[in-house]
């Protein structure tokens, strides 16, 4: 029974995050609710480029800009004294969603090769536009002056209310993808995937479609920027560096893409092991590299496809 | 008289230098079932294209139940009511094959900008996908997923998917290409029990099956419909005899 | 105008080391159906075996002399032991596993050299400049990277036009199985020509050295240039390649150099001064989507894809 079987996974899952502040409290080490929050934060951006590469199909090489707008909308309104969440994760989302917009509706209606292409050719814009903004510290960056403000309802300061934001987000993301996925948007968007003149033929025009789940899926991203900004207390250029863009789609192949787990197994996964590989050696991208490869070549199903077994994804 | 329900002027397609359909003129009236014969090569497949809107025409006009919709793409024309199958069998292979019917179903039924309740758990949705399953002989076989069907089964469900829309003209691309005897017959009573229902453009080399179905055929040669007639007429046409029929044993 | 005309020339030169980029990953794409984003590691290793073989020779020009041939080798075996799996993958997985390969390389340079840009010093007779025109000297060695080039693109015009291996390259990219049926041993086709990529590459690289920073990730800020030259051109086609090359070498050196100083005799030169870098950085990509706006195929589309 597959589905039993994935909540089972699921439910534990959620446990055992629930359960990191505590531990590491125990344990003494403060470092691991920092490392695990991260490890949502990105898991968050890699279940929305999931929505577009693994059930839609586009394979998305830019999807960095989208967490840099955000974190540059936040860091911007605070570095002008705007330091209210609501109003700055608003700023954020939308923001991204309108370069999502802008960028879909250009690169949708090319395919294959010249999509890859393109999105990445659009974030290293971006990146470049942020090394410019010599304002908000060009190169180097700048510190985030303060945290998000959400009227005494979360402190961001702490960082145990931090994670748990950041826990009931990531879940909030897990439970609205559920349903979109299996709605009557998921499904064209899916069927889009599987056989575009099919879809074609039958009536659906998938470009509407396609561009929508683009513009959705780089609004949730724009928040996961949000979060990140709050998490380095930093925002630099780097949140756009196209490897970053790479880092994150590693990140839904390794979980298993067109699953909804996966990416965040991913995200847990591939950061964890930087952070191991980091501690052994100053050199560590040598190891992850290669170890990219392998995965591409021999794991395609993912980690996820590992505990869901052969049971045909259709979800 | 009565418009056709398909009316086709100097439709014409290059692909380079090959001239695939040549100024080709085709009516096609309500109720029919058209069949168009030819060689391979002869354009047959770049006609339904054309037809479906696939390929946009390099020049003439189509007309399609009284209007204009040349300028049409595939989804508009199939919201008009057109509907297809594919010479290479074309379905949606990691959904069940009710999944496939029912997309077809929501693709004519209200929007599909709905992102919070199940598509599986809508009754609209799922009922009259099965109903049509049913009708092509696949009911049975509603929650198996459309890669593993049997190839003769992949091609019923292409016609599930194609009257799930509703449409008022069929148009099929070699329905019985690879299939066996068996499965062949039973896709041509399939067919058979559309005839009338429906309006029906066929491209098939199965002459057994052509003959059997058609009320008119059309003969298309290097891109040219050389003749159109009743299945008698066109079978005692010497030219069709030579361009076509006379390379093989006429049936 | 004489200040323009130098900055063309620099807007050439640069055009030429796109195009020599953007030519082999072009072919590439074309008769493989191979997406390398591994190709600005190739351009990367390039600069730096020509960096530590003059160093080594003591001679600049036998550095780059050898430093061709290397990475022609290295190109090789990449293609040998990873790529070749790749051919029948979707782009998805060839992106991902070349990603890979980027970050194999780049640390690996920084396991061999360090993380620091290393710089190569040109000899006495290429570090001049010459009198190009009453009043305009232009650096000796950019003259010559234009020259060498330009040489190249002849070279490959020759070699894809009127040589068997281009027929070979022409068929190879509208119809596999019928380069096959010639009883031509595919693979190696395959791998002959990669290794020509990364020969063109890695001449790219090793030009490169003197005039830009020779450090890990130097290849993948010129590979996305490189895309927008593809883009631009037209995937596939090696005339859309030089085109794109010099449309995109001449707007991003003129825009750099000249968008401030024309952008502050309309607004104020406050405004000018941080508007104009911003602006200049991201001029190739807005000419980008301009261009795929009114032609989404680029501007020298190939038959059939």
């Amino acid at each position: 029974m597959a589905i039993s079987r994935r909540a089972i996974v699921l439910a534990a899952g959620a446990v055992l995050l629930a359960l990191v502040p505590p531990v590491a409290g125990l344990l003494n080490q403060p470092f691991y609710v920092d490392l695990f929050r991260r490890m949502m934060i990105f898991a968050i951006a890699a279940l929305s480029l999931d929505l577009i590469l693994g059930y839609g199909g586009m394979v998305s090489f830019g999807h960095a800009a989208y967490l840099g707008i955000g974190a540059y909308a936040v860091g911007i309104l605070a570095f002008y004294g705007v330091d209210n969440g609501f109003l700055q994760w608003s700023v954020a989302v939308a923001a991204s969603a309108v370069a999502a917009l802008v960028i879909g509706a250009i690169s949708i209606r090319t395919s294959g090769v010249y999509f890859i292409m393109i999105t990445l050719a659009f974030t290293q814009m971006l990146y470049y536009l942020g090394i410019s903004l010599e304002t908000y510290g060009g190169d180097n960056g700048m510190p985030l002056r303060t945290r998000s403000q959400f009227a005494g309802l979360v402190d961001l300061r702490n960082p145990s209310a931090f994670y748990y934001l950041v826990l009931a987000l990531l879940v909030l993301f897990l439970v609205l993808g559920r349903r979109l996925v299996d709605a009557r948007f998921g499904r064209v968007i899916r069927a889009a995937r599987s056989n575009e003149p099919r879809a074609r033929a039958i009536g659906f025009s998938p470009f509407r479609y396609k561009l929508a789940a683009f513009v959705l899926a780089g609004g949730a991203c724009g928040l996961a920027g949000a979060l990140l900004a709050n998490q380095t207390e930093y925002l630099t250029p780097d949140f756009m560096h196209w490897t970053r863009s790479g880092e994150i789609m590693f990140m839904v192949i390794l979980g298993g893409m067109g699953t909804l787990f996966g990416p965040v197994l991913g995200a847990v996964v591939l950061l964890g092991l930087e952070d191991v590989l980091s501690a052994l050696t100053e050199h560590w991208q040598i190891i992850l590299g290669p170890f990219l490869v392998v995965v591409v070549l021999f794991a395609k199903r993912g980690l996820f496809g590992l505990v869901e077994g052969e049971v045909p994804r259709d979800g | 008289m009565a418009e056709p329900l398909v009316a086709v002027r100097g439709l014409s397609k290059s692909f380079g230098g090959l001239r695939a359909t040549d100024r080709v003129d085709l009516d096609v009236e309500d109720g029919e079932t058209h069949a168009i014969i030819g060689p391979n090569g002869a354009g047959k497949t770049t006609l339904i294209g054309q037809l479906a809107g696939d390929l946009r025409p390099d020049a003439g006009t189509t007309r399609f139940a009284g209007q204009d919709v040349t300028s049409l793409d595939a989804p508009a024309r199939s919201r008009l009511g057109l509907a297809r199958s594919f010479q290479i069998t074309s379905i949606f292979p990691d959904f069940s094959a009710l999944d496939n019917v029912a997309l077809a179903v929501q693709a004519h039924s209200g929007s599909s900008f709905r992102f919070w309740r199940p598509a599986r758990a809508e009754r609209e949705l799922r009922e009259p996908a099965l109903a049509v399953l049913d009708g092509v002989g696949l009911g049975a076989r509603a929650d198996v997923l459309a890669a593993t069907l049997a190839h003769g089964e992949q091609r019923q469900l292409e016609i599930a998917m194609a009257l799930a829309t509703r449409p008022r003209l069929l148009l099929l691309d070699e329905p019985v290409a690879g299939m066996g005897l068996e499965e062949t017959q039973r896709m041509v009573r399939l067919l058979s029990t559309l005839k009338r229902r429906l309006t029906i453009v066929l491209v098939e080399h199965d002459m057994d099956a052509v003959f059997t179905l058609a009320d008119r055929i059309s003969v298309m040669v290097y891109g040219r419909i050389i003749a159109t007639g009743s299945p008698e007429g066109v079978r005692s046409n010497a030219e069709v005899r030579r361009a076509y029929l006379g390379e093989g044993t006429p049936p | 105008m004489l200040l323009v005309l130098e900055q063309a020339l620099n807007g050439l030169q640069y055009g030429v080391m796109l195009f020599l980029m953007a030519a082999g990953l072009t072919l590439v794409f074309g008769i493989m159906n191979l997406v390398n984003l591994a190709h600005g590691s190739l351009y990367m290793v390039g600069a730096y075996l020509a960096t530590a073989l003059a160093r080594w020779t003591g001679s600049f020009v036998l550095g780059g002399l050898l430093a061709l041939p290397a990475t022609l080798l290295v190109g090789v075996v990449v293609e040998v032991v990873a790529l070749r799996t790749l051919y029948e993958r979707d782009h998805l997985d060839q992106v991902l596993a070349t990603f890979g390969l980027i970050l194999f390389f780049n640390e690996l340079v920084a396991i061999v050299w360090g993380r620091a840009a290393i710089y190569t010093s040109l000899p006495p007779s290429l570090s001049g400049s010459f009198v190009l025109l009453p009043g305009l000297r232009y650096p000796t060695y950019r003259a010559l990277v234009i020259g060498v080039g330009v040489a190249a693109a002849v070279f490959l015009y020759v070699l894809v036009t009127s040589t068997r291996l281009g027929m070979l390259i022409r068929a190879g990219a509208s119809n596999r199985t019928m380069v096959a049926a010639l009883g031509v041993n595919i693979r190696w086709l395959y791998t002959l020509v990669f290794g020509l990529g990364a020969a063109l590459a890695g001449l790219a690289g090793l030009m490169a050295g003197p005039i830009y920073a020779v450090q890990p990730g130097m290849g993948e800020q010129i590979l996305i240039q490189v895309f927008v030259v593809i883009i631009i051109g037209g995937i596939g086609s090696i005339r859309g390649a030089v085109a794109g090359a010099l449309v995109v070498g001449m707007v991003d050196t003129l825009g750099r150099a000249f968008l401030r100083p024309t952008l502050s005799t309309i607004v104020s030169p406050a405004a000018a001064d941080k508007a104009g870098p911003a602006l200049a950085s991201m001029l190739i990509y807005l000419m980008m989507a301009a261009v795929l706006f009114f032609r989404p195929q680029g501007l020298f589309p190939t038959r059939g894809r």
